[in-house]
């Protein structure tokens, strides 16, 4: 972690919350939730509550599209951090973790419906060109998507633009399978908050 | 899902407007990625562009200037929040206009 702040700079509660996380999960505490949990008024907060409502909130989308979507976008920005952590979820999601890396690895073979599929390819451009044109937005109502269900997928990739730049500008540590794997079934049962 | 615009909405108007260690004119700039100077111009590009290019000495140099840890971790969050802004408001408008021009309408299946 860049900042010495966020490692160590939070209060007595949050320090001894920290500590029994760490005891219950055998695990070390996230990076991610020392981010959110440094000066929640600031910013975590608020970010707790856009990322659940845009994970969990009601969609067309199922859970485990829409953590894999999270990854996608993540691969799209290069962070190592994010890219681990949503193709565990997605994967325990989905109970089907090659699924999630032939998406990772080709969209245009992977065994996937169209429709996530020419989500997919939308949500590509746009974190890559920082743009889509009404071309691109065409191309995904052509395959059967809902205008909702596109207006679900961009509050993904909004929340995920956010926490991937911060997982890099902070450097989070990217602990080994076991702890991302304990991060997976913590969010497929509590969610974002 | 229009609880995630309420959502999005408080955490943009939160981070600029309230309470912060940094100015709000700073934390407006690192927002806009407009309107700074050296040394927080280049993190703030960076973070934009590719954030996985942010290295310690860009946020080295952003401390050196006399920027706090805090100052710094405002103006990134500002940073990474108005990309992320600016994204999103451009993909939901450009399918605003799509929807118009073809008839579709929000909950409309094909």
């Amino acid at each position: 972690m860049r900042l010495a702040i966020l490692d160590s700079g939070h209060g007595f509660g949050t320090k001894a919350l920290f500590a029994f996380i760490r005891a219950l999960s055998c695990q070390p505490t996230p990076e991610v939730l020392k981010l959110v949990m440094y000066r929640p008024d600031f910013f975590g907060t608020h970010m707790k509550e856009v990322t659940h409502e845009a994970m969990r909130g009601p969609s067309a989308w199922s859970v485990g599209d829409r953590e894999l979507m999270a990854a996608f976008v993540s691969k799209m920005n290069d962070c190592e951090f994010c890219i681990k952590a949503h193709t565990a979820v997605a994967a325990r999601a989905y109970h089907d973790e090659a699924k999630v890396f032939g998406v990772l690895s080709d969209l245009e073979t992977a065994v996937i419906g169209e429709p996530l599929r020419a989500t997919l390819r939308m949500l590509r451009k746009l974190t890559r060109e920082h743009a889509v044109n009404v071309d691109d937005m065409h191309g995904v109502l052509a395959a059967g998507v809902s205008v909702e269900q596109i207006e679900d997928a961009l509050a993904v990739c909004f929340a995920f633009n956010t926490m991937n730049r911060l997982a890099d500008a902070f450097e989070f540590l990217v602990p080994g399978p076991k702890t991302f794997e304990a991060g997976a079934k913590f969010l497929l049962a509590r969610g974002y908050r | 899902m229009s609880d995630i615009r309420q959502a999005g909405k408080a955490l943009v108007v939160r981070i600029l407007e309230g309470d912060g260690e940094a100015s709000r004119a700073l934390r407006r700039g690192a927002f806009d990625n407009a309107g700074l100077v050296e040394p927080v111009r280049t993190l703030v590009q960076k973070l934009t562009i590719h954030a996985d290019k942010v290295t310690d000495e860009d946020i080295t140099a952003a401390g050196a200037s006399g920027l706090s840890q805090d100052q710094i971790f405002e103006i990134v969050v500002c940073a990474a929040v108005g990309e992320a802004t600016r994204q999103y408001d451009t993909a939901l408008a450009t399918l605003r206009v799509v929807a118009e021009r073809s008839g579709y309408a929000p909950g409309d299946p094909r």
